[in-house]
């Protein structure tokens, strides 16, 4: 009786490991994040907090003109939304960053009704930065 | 209603003193702003309006504005031409008595005072600093109050689901757009498509500039040449402007 109890106790403790090994009835999402290094913030506060940050961007791109890449959805999408040998992935794939945790999530996003979700042709990584430089120059009269 | 000379008076006397974008340091020193440049982290300013010049007596019946500007921002429509976007457009005007016939392009005319700003229930219709008139998408809930205020008919509506929208012109269903200056080339210190497309295989018929800068190209032709804005009397003061109209 204790030798069937035990092994039943033993099959218990082994369920969950073999189970989370193999998947298990939950789908985890696929955070592979592409690039290895840290790009905006630690990993804690971007899974939290990445939305406040593209709203925030968005506003100031579309009405002030601020361009800065960091922080912009297209630069996210630039870095992310590829596989781990770097080629695109599309926002049909399940394995795509962005599409796999919010399914995960359960969180319905529209920004992809509008916006690129696969990296724009050519573009590793950081878009190159802006040409123009404002600035004050002094200038003697004639 | 009565206080709208004013402010169009002291708006144009405010304007006036921007434009000329001096200030005396010390007598035969002046401080001058450069026009025409922006790092990606600073805002808009007011500084700069933007504008644009068409010279109908170069412009043909060519269509290399209309072609750039659909590959540059991907609106290619689906062959229903009541309801398909149309960001900008060849427009043929003839007189009846002598038989001339103009060609031009007619798009957003980029109001200073625009008229889709005024009746937007939400305020994504806005003008930028810079003068450039623009749709927020975000804020769009697709009402078209602004399509029919628009006396240019330079607005379209997006009825039908998109996909492979280029990434940096993000277009959907369910809001209004309109031709935006190429705003994001103009912010990384590029030439709208179509002013480019136009002087390779066009007629260069289009000149882009700061209307505020006196050392620029187009506020030289403007204050050289004679040029029209369209239904002037709309006093909406547009960043389009036309020659040999």
């Amino acid at each position: 009786m204790l030798r069937l109890l035990s092994a039943l106790l033993l099959l218990l403790a082994t369920l969950p490991a073999t189970a989370a090994e193999e998947g298990g009835r939950v789908p985890l999402p696929v955070i592979d994040s592409g690039t290895a290094e840290q790009c905006v913030e630690p990993v804690e506060f971007m899974r939290r907090n990445h939305m406040e940050l593209i709203l925030h961007q968005r506003d100031e791109t579309v009405h002030r003109g601020i361009r800065t890449k960091q922080q912009s959805l297209r630069n996210c999408i630039n870095c992310h939304a590829v596989d781990a040998a770097g080629q695109p992935v599309s926002l049909d794939d399940p394995q795509h960053f962005c599409v796999s945790c919010h399914r995960y999530a359960a969180v319905k996003i529209d920004c992809f009704q509008c916006h690129s979700g696969t990296p724009e042709e050519g573009v590793p990584g950081v878009v190159g930065a802006g040409a123009w430089s404002r600035g004050l120059a002094m200038e003697s009269a004639r | 209603m009565s206080e709208q000379p004013i402010d169009r008076y002291r708006r144009r006397l405010l304007g006036g003193a921007v434009a000329a974008g001096t200030l005396t340091l010390a007598p035969g020193v002046f401080l001058h702003r450069i026009a025409a440049a922006k790092t990606d982290a600073e805002p808009v300013t007011s500084i700069v309006r933007w504008g644009l010049l068409v010279d109908t007596g170069k412009c043909s019946d060519c269509t290399a504005c209309v072609d750039a500007c659909r590959e540059e921002h991907g609106w290619h429509g689906h062959d229903r031409p009541r309801s398909d976007a149309q960001w900008i457009r060849k427009v043929e005007l003839r007189d009846r008595s002598t038989g001339r016939r103009v060609s031009l392009p007619m798009m957003c005319q980029h109001c200073a005072e625009p008229p889709c700003v005024d009746v937007c229930p939400t305020g994504a219709s806005f003008k930028r600093a810079d003068g450039i008139v623009l749709v927020d998408k975000h804020i769009c809930i697709g009402c078209r109050y602004c399509m029919m205020a628009c006396p240019y008919k330079a607005r379209s509506f997006v009825h039908e689901d998109l996909t492979d929208q280029k990434p940096h012109s993000p277009r959907g269903k369910g809001t209004v757009e309109s031709c935006t200056l190429c705003v994001h080339r103009v912010d990384a210190g590029q030439q709208p498509a179509c002013v480019e497309a136009c002087a390779q295989d066009g007629g260069g018929a289009l000149l882009f500039g700061d209307l505020n800068d006196p050392r620029s190209a187009i506020h030289q032709a403007l204050a050289t040449f004679p040029s029209t804005q369209v239904r002037a009397d709309l006093g909406l003061d547009l960043g389009v402007r036309y020659r040999g109209l």
